[in-house]
């Protein structure tokens, strides 16, 4: 009950973000949609995906609000909203009817279909010696998976720092 | 040009409080990466924690004094070393024959030496996330700084 009461605000939130004509708000509303993931992971008995939710939210709306404090975009809203209207409500009808055929295979809630995960809660912490159990299954049955991710966050770094780079300051400072 | 920088810092209050609370936030940080393999958290959130403690000395204080500190390049060369680290730990399993094999002691459970490898790539999970997503912000600051 309180979940879906939670999934309805987040529903809300994220029409609002897209609907709000100003940026700033845009963001907070954002903000919102995050904060209320992280008591839906607490709800569901996640404290691990909770932690990391809130902490990730918290830098993410941080550096939002930076980059859209004081910048006002104007935003294109007139003529075309026959066309508009029209696709989205097709597109709509599409999405919800092919969700409805997917989700309609699913298992049910709380009874996964791969027995490997039951020999992982059985057997865990015996194998890894590691309490948390999200531990153990990550950066010891799955550590694959971990190495993979770290590959990931190292190349959007060196990413980042190859565009950003320091002399773009530079000639800023040459042309001053 | 200065009259930006001299906007860069915030107000008393916020320097005040944000010096206090620094130390803190990287404490609990470093708990939440130590304890990742007895308590919910682990080696990313606890490096985002830390990541967030730096970012908000960053914001209150201004670029400049922080900088002096812990430079751009120092962070990235920082954030190497934590991905050298977690593939010597993988590496570490070819003593017991595979790729990512826990070959060191499990040790007793609930103990904080326990587990193995696992603390091991905690921390250097941690010291990447943490040391990666501040140089990102960094990064972005010197961005914004650069375009005005």
């Amino acid at each position: 009950m309180e979940l879906h009461i939670l999934l309805l605000f987040m529903i809300f939130a994220a029409i609002t973000a897209m609907e709000v004509k100003d940026l700033f708000s845009s963001v907070i509303s954002l903000g919102a949609v995050g904060f209320a993931l992280c008591l839906a992971f607490l709800m569901l008995k996640a404290p691990d995906l909770a932690i990391t939710q809130l902490v990730v939210e918290l830098l993410c709306l941080i550096i939002l609000i930076r980059a859209t404090i004081r910048k006002d975009l104007p935003l294109v809203v007139e003529g075309r909203w026959v066309f508009n209207t029209f696709t989205t409500v097709i597109f709509l009808c599409v999405f919800l009817s092919f969700s409805w055929l997917a989700l309609r295979e699913l298992p049910s809630f709380g009874n996964p279909l791969m027995e490997v995960v039951r020999k992982y809660i059985e057997e865990g912490v015996n194998k890894t010696g590691a309490v948390n159990l999200v531990s153990a299954t990550v950066l010891d049955f799955r550590a694959y998976d971990t190495l993979g991710e770290v590959a990931v966050l190292f190349t959007a770094i060196i990413g980042i720092m190859a565009v950003l780079r320091k002399p773009g300051k530079k000639n800023h400072g040459d042309a001053a | 040009m200065t009259g930006n920088y001299s906007r860069e810092d915030m107000s008393l209050v916020v320097k005040t409080a944000s010096r206090l609370t620094a130390g803190i936030i990287l404490i609990f940080g470093l708990h939440i990466i130590l304890h990742g393999h007895l308590a919910p958290g682990g080696g990313f959130a606890g490096g985002v924690i830390i990541a967030l403690a730096f970012v908000n000395l960053l914001i209150a204080f201004g670029k400049e004094t922080r900088l002096s500190r812990i430079s751009e390049n120092v962070a990235s060369k920082l954030e190497t070393v934590g991905a050298v680290m977690f593939l010597a730990v993988a590496l570490l399993g070819f003593f017991g024959g595979t790729f990512f094999m826990n070959v060191m002691t499990k040790g007793e459970a609930f103990n904080l030496f326990s587990a193995g490898t696992i603390p091991l790539s905690n921390i250097s999970i941690g010291l990447k996330v943490g040391v990666g997503l501040f140089a990102i912000f960094l990064a972005l600051v010197i961005l914004e700084r650069s375009r005005k």
